[in-house]
């Protein structure tokens, strides 16, 4: 069997503590490529551990997990360069400029140079690119964040509230880029479980680290969405 | 390779960018000379004493590196950025190493003049020699090691605290062979040659702690 007839993410029982506090407790969900997983949950239900685990920065401590068949942490480095992380922290470098943040990236993971404009220009920031980052708003920050997300050509993102500080116009931009006609496999963590819904093929409700729900999104009763954000 | 030189050159753009350590270090290195200077009252130094003063000041000039180093990578997303990439992480410790090697150097183009302006015997032009090769493995020493304290200390709330409570102590066989080894040097019309022994005992330093900091630096980024 080939790697890619794997589903893209597999979790069976994952758990993951910190300290006493056990943040995911026996996630199991399988997310076929091309599909989205939503992840909603109050703050702390652990929607942000998931991500980091499913970026490999995170160790599970039971359970499995694994991306396109590599099972995590162990075969980590043979799927790091196709995840796209897009987190509360854009990863960029306040005082490089867009441009040079993005250059370095792009060395990092072997990406030829003109992709940089060519992302630069695809979230509307070609004009900005010699501005340094601390210069920018926080939307555009945003903005060269999901350039940087998408610039090494990922087959998962991983999107923790991915339309954070842009206005309709920036979102809009941004939808072909890391929205579902991106036809990329997603993962979106999101306080506002409707936005979250509507993009969805697959919902994975956490309430304190536990699974509360995880189906299709018509699946989830609204008692049941209000249960988990209670 | 491609990674490292990725990162040394990030690192040595936001140095030259933000203008944050390396004036610092070197601020503080001729401040010391200066305070040295008045405080002995004396116009120089010579032998274990001179050695001992200028080998004491870039130690501690170090730290403000070493307390630095991986800040940027702490505080703006760096370790998780790199760690995303599918990339060695050894080219991490290469490259902060040698980023912190290229700091220490700078620093000494400063510093050397202003120790020999206030504070070296005359006649040390012929020691120059001596004192590069010295110097150069002395860096080596400190930029491995300081690396390797600051990926420790960074990932800690007391990081500024951390990194001298630990990197002091592991330098400390670094210094005295770097003390010993500029001694002669730094006499009056100095021999213009380093004891062989104290550039072997140096260089075996620098080894065992490169293989080191190779075997131990991967669990230093996880989680």
């Amino acid at each position: 069997m080939s790697p890619d007839s794997h589903a893209a993410i597999e979790l069976r029982g994952l758990t993951r503590h910190f300290g006493e506090r056990t943040a995911l407790r026996e996630v199991s969900v399988e997310v076929p490529a091309g599909a989205t997983l939503a992840v909603l949950g109050r703050n702390g239900a652990g929607k942000s551990t998931l991500l980091r685990i499913l970026a490999t920065l995170l160790r599970p401590h039971a359970g499995v997990a694994a991306l396109f068949g590599e099972e995590l942490p162990r075969r980590g480095w043979a799927v790091r360069g196709r995840i796209g992380l897009l987190g509360h922290d854009p990863l960029l470098y306040r005082d490089l400029t867009a441009r040079e943040n993005l250059r370095y990236h792009a060395r990092l993971h072997a990406v030829e140079p003109e992709r940089v404009e060519e992302v630069l220009a695809a979230v509307g920031m070609a004009r900005r690119g010699e501005d340094p980052v601390r210069s920018l708003s926080r939307g555009m920050v945003q903005r060269v964040a999901v350039a940087r997300a998408i610039l090494h050509r990922p087959a998962l993102l991983l999107l923790d509230e991915p339309r954070a500080n842009l206005d309709p116009g920036a979102s809009a931009l941004i939808e072909p880029l890391i929205g579902r006609a991106s036809g990329l496999t997603r993962v979106i963590t999101s306080h506002d479980p409707r936005s979250a819904l509507a993009e969805a093929d697959l919902v994975l409700a956490l309430r304190d680290g536990a699974v509360e729900y995880v189906g299709p999104p018509d699946g989830l009763s609204e008692t049941a969405l209000r249960e988990v954000y209670a | 390779m491609k990674a490292t030189l990725a990162v040394l050159r990030k690192d040595l753009l936001l140095e030259l960018r933000t203008l944050e350590t390396v004036p610092a270090m070197a601020l503080f290195a001729v401040t010391v000379f200066v305070i040295f200077h008045f405080g002995l009252n004396r116009s120089s130094l010579s032998g274990q004493l001179a050695a001992g003063v200028l080998t004491a000041t870039l130690l501690f000039a170090a730290m403000l590196a070493i307390n630095r180093l991986f800040v940027a990578e702490r505080e703006q997303g760096g370790f998780d950025a790199f760690l995303l990439a599918p990339v060695d992480r050894t080219a991490m410790l290469v490259a902060k190493a040698t980023t912190l090697f290229i700091f220490l150097a700078v620093l000494e183009v400063i510093a050397v003049p202003a120790f020999a302006l206030l504070l070296a015997p005359p006649g040390l032009g012929q020691a120059v020699p001596g004192l590069v090769l010295i110097l150069a493995l002395t860096n080596l020493a400190f930029a491995v090691i300081g690396t390797l304290v600051s990926a420790i200390a960074v990932q800690t709330r007391a990081r500024d605290l951390i990194g001298p409570i630990i990197g002091l102590p592991l330098m400390i066989p670094a210094l005295i062979a770097t003390a010993r080894g500029l001694g002669p040097l730094l006499t009056v019309h100095g021999s213009g040659a380093p004891p062989g022994k104290w550039l072997a005992v140096l260089g075996l330093y620098d080894l065992v702690n490169a293989l080191l900091a190779y075997a131990v630096f991967d669990f230093l980024l996880e989680d």
